[in-house]
């Protein structure tokens, strides 16, 4: 109900800025539409392609969230996973492609779950908010790509600022016909672990309830704050990184600056359309996705600058917010009036 | 001598409950009126209309004669009525003085603010230091400052929701002195309450609820607590509290030796060189005011707190029953089945595997037993613990820790809040617990619950631990607790 209120928010918004803009509100969103589901191509290789680190990055942070830790830092654990993965990638020529592959994406993995210990460690130590530093530690990752692109990991000839190319074997299977790569079956399956942990074990249930409430959960279920969100931020980064790994892996098969369109800010769009439900999240990446992958066929065919979509993000997220708050607000109003006073 | 507030013919219902039906409620200048009832019978409810924060579905409020409309607690306060709420509703961050401010929407330059503070302390006859953060205040000077800001802005109707309900006896008194004081300058005091005691002691006027309507309304003098309580639930009551001889057996499950453990929350005096056993099948009952370390006793003996010195040795698992229900009891948001749950852990029979996976409906089975063996009012297992009475939220806390066979309880003021039905409940409850072979160690703020439960009494007092050996006299116990000797 939130989340189609909010997609629906989204729309008016949308078109509503275009109509003023004094764009043709009708083309624009032809083409939007024609560039995310138009054809197969456009499906299958522009907005699935989108929507798998989407996916990947909007579960672990549905994760952490859970149990009530922020990672914005999701965009530098991509870096850094992307980093790992070119790192390892580039020198994979001799192996087996299962084993370059498998390498390539576990070393990416740990790329993103290192680059979110620090963070982790400093919540845990000295009570530092996750929210901020994980978010300053994008900075670092962006920087961190600038100088591997221009130094270490720079190609050989040494024309651009970019990676060179992974080996063959590092790269991931593509669907024939399509770009469409192996990592899509991977993010429906994250998604359906995730499922699993939190519908149906001990511990994703105790992470549930340590996001509702802390106290409670540590009085009645001996539920210790700090190892549980320690690992449900290490998991968030991990899987960030891996979005990553999966990137360069799949889809670019080199490292270089603003490889990421900014995938680690959208994702945390993506969680919380979904309400956090691992199923949900898997369709809202598709849909975010989409917007991604349309916004370049709207500013081309339609002269509407891509940005707009990134107005329809931030209006979900917004509007997410405001329903959940008059929610909230009324809840505790009815409690009150009910004799009982929870707020 | 004519009405200040009257409520004539309220009725209110909430869906398919009828929370109140006809009550009639009046209180004159000068008057400490006594709001009696069990949980649930109204009376919150009823102070809630008079104060705006419910509209009636029928029915007239009428102050000082003429009728009115309130639309919010704005509208009541600007019309004289002030309100004391069960829970505390100050900012932790602010000063005392900046609170009382926002309360009574004044501004906040200092040199006026302080003048203004000292005015109403002086008028009210309660003192704070203006500057203190709110947060900081013990749960007795908080509710002073609660009733600060309900005065602040000349009130000259106070209605009090329990207010003794986080009181040691000492304390109880001093709130009685401000009433007493405000009612002889012409205030008005309405005091909700579901014991009997204060309310013969305190009150010149009761009116008692049942179920929504008025069951009494007349003089407090004459009436006797065997009156009130037919009243109340409408047959004789037997009387709650009484002492049980079970034969404690010897072996030890807790002893607790020279332990010390800073203050819980940065506030009282922590426990200093505590030493404590309990035996299998004893009830040790903790009489101490408020913040002397009895907090950090309970909590280091049930394993949530880690001792700073000193050694704590349980044999078996211990099970708390904590204090603050909704914030550390439950989740509120969360099913029964799923507290039930959340509180046994890894031990719960419905965990398999190695992976933990829960079965579901193995939980919600057992959930299902628990409410039915504890009568539990609730829509069914899957219903959110929120929307449970505090009363059935209680029975809930005390299934789940009993039917995990502890052989150590520990229950922090366990009936707080509690009518005496579900009083009684409880009591029984943890006397079984004891027969069965359990140890229980609680703690209550009403020293008369400590001397009828326990079969053995421990005073802590600036954060020592002080053995009352018989006979568990009232005064000699309440002395201790202050600081004075046997």
């Amino acid at each position: 109900m939130v989340a189609a209120t909010a997609v629906a928010a989204a729309g008016v918004v949308l078109v509503a800025g275009l109509e003023l803009g004094g764009y043709d509100a009708g083309a624009a969103l032809g083409a939007l539409w024609s560039g995310a589901f138009g054809s197969g191509y456009a499906l299958l290789s522009a907005t699935l392609v989108r929507a798998i680190p989407l996916t990947v990055i909007g579960l672990g942070f549905a994760l952490a969230f859970r149990g009530g830790a922020l990672n914005i830092g999701a965009e530098g654990q991509f870096y850094a996973g992307a980093i790992a993965a070119t790192a390892v990638g580039v020198h994979a020529a001799a192996w087996p492609p299962a084993v370059a592959v498998s390498m390539v994406l576990l070393v990416s993995a740990a790329a993103g779950a290192l680059w979110i210990a620090l963070p982790v460690l400093l919540k845990v130590r000295y009570g530092v908010f996750e929210a901020i530093s994980t978010l300053l530690l994008n900075f670092v990752a962006v920087s961190l790509v600038s100088y591997m692109v221009t130094g270490p990991l720079r190609e050989r000839s040494g024309i651009y600022p970019q990676s060179d190319p992974l080996a063959a074997a590092a790269r991931l299977p593509l669907l024939p016909g399509s770009r469409l790569h192996l990592g899509a079956l991977l993010a429906i399956g994250i998604a359906v672990v995730l499922w699993v942990v939190m519908r149906k074990t001990l511990w994703g249930f105790q992470l549930k309830a340590l996001g509702l409430s802390p106290r409670a959960a540590l009085v009645t279920g001996g539920v210790g704050a700090d190892r549980m969100l320690a690992s449900a931020l290490l998991w968030s980064g991990a899987l960030a990184g891996l979005a990553g790994g999966l990137e360069v892996s799949g889809v670019s098969y080199a490292l270089f600056q603003d490889l990421s369109p900014g995938y680690g800010f959208t994702a945390i769009a993506v969680a919380l359309l979904a309400r956090l439900h691992p199923g949900w999240i898997v369709l809202s990446g598709i849909l975010f996705g989409a917007l991604e992958a349309g916004a370049g066929a709207m500013q081309r065919d339609a002269g509407v600058p891509a940005v707009a979509v990134y107005v329809v993000e931030a209006v979900v997220i917004v509007t997410i917010l405001v329903v959940d708050a008059l929610f909230r607000r009324r809840q505790i109003v009815r409690g009150i009036q009910a004799g009982r006073v929870t707020a | 001598m004519s009405d200040l507030l009257e409520l004539r013919g309220i009725h209110k219902r909430f869906g398919a409950v009828a929370a109140l039906t006809g009550a009639n409620f009046s209180i004159a200048p000068g008057e400490r009126h006594a709001l009696l009832g069990e949980n649930g019978a109204g009376k919150t409810t009823l102070m809630h209309v008079a104060y705006g924060l419910v509209r009636p579905d029928a029915g007239t409020i009428y102050l000082r004669g003429a009728p009115v409309t309130l639309r919010s607690p704005r509208d009541a306060r600007r019309l004289g009525l002030g309100m004391v709420h069960q829970h505390f509703t100050s900012v932790p961050a602010l000063s005392v003085a900046e609170n009382i401010a926002l309360a009574a929407g004044w501004g906040v330059r200092p040199r006026a603010l302080r003048r203004r503070v000292a005015d109403v302390m002086g008028r009210v006859g309660l003192e704070l230091h203006p500057d203190h953060r709110a947060g900081d205040l013990s749960v007795a000077l908080q509710q002073r400052l609660e009733i600060l800001k309900a005065l602040a802005s000349e009130a000259d109707v106070l209605l009090l929701d329990e207010p003794t309900a986080v009181l040691a006896p000492s304390e109880v008194a001093g709130l009685f002195g401000v009433i007493d004081r405000f009612a002889t300058t012409g205030g008005a005091v309405v005091l909700i309450t579901h014991k009997l005691r204060e309310a013969l002691a305190a009150t010149d006027r009761v009116t008692v609820l049942r179920t929504g309507r008025v069951t009494f309304a007349g003089p407090t003098a004459g009436e006797t607590a065997e009156s009130l309580a037919e009243y109340m639930i409408g047959r004789p009551a037997e009387s709650a509290a009484r002492s049980v001889s079970v034969p404690p057996r010897p072996e030890p499950v807790l002893t607790m030796r020279g332990v010390s453990v800073p203050p819980d929350r940065g506030q009282g005096t922590g426990l200093v060189d505590g030493a404590l056993t309990v035996a299998a099948g004893e009830i040790v009952g903790i009489a101490a005011v408020e913040g002397n370390g009895q907090r950090e006793l309970l909590r280091a003996a049930a394993g949530l707190l880690l001792p700073s010195r000193g050694t704590v040795d349980r044999v078996g698992a211990a099970s708390l029953v904590p204090e603050d229900r909704v914030s550390e009891g439950i989740v509120p948001a969360m099913s029964l089945a799923e507290n039930v749950v959340l509180g046994q852990g890894r031990s719960g029979s419905w965990v398999r595997g190695r992976l933990g996976l829960v079965d579901w409906r193995a939980a919600e089975r057992y959930t299902a037993k628990l409410v039915k063996t504890f009568s539990i009012m609730a829509a069914g297992s899957m219903a959110p613990a929120g929307t449970l009475s505090g009363g059935n939220q209680q029975k809930l806390i005390l299934a789940r820790a009993l039917e995990s066979n502890p052989s150590l309880l520990v229950a922090e003021n366990p009936t707080r809040g509690l009518d005496f039905r579900a009083t009684a409940f409880v009591h029984e409850r943890l006397r079984g617990a004891a027969t069965a072979g359990a140890g229980v160690l609680f703690y209550s703020s009403d020293l008369d619950e400590v001397l009828g439960l326990s079969t053995r009494v421990v005073v802590v007092a600036g954060g020592r631990t002080i053995p009352v050996g018989p006979p568990l006299d009232r005064l000699r116990v309440g002395a201790l607790m202050v600081g004075g000797t046997s």
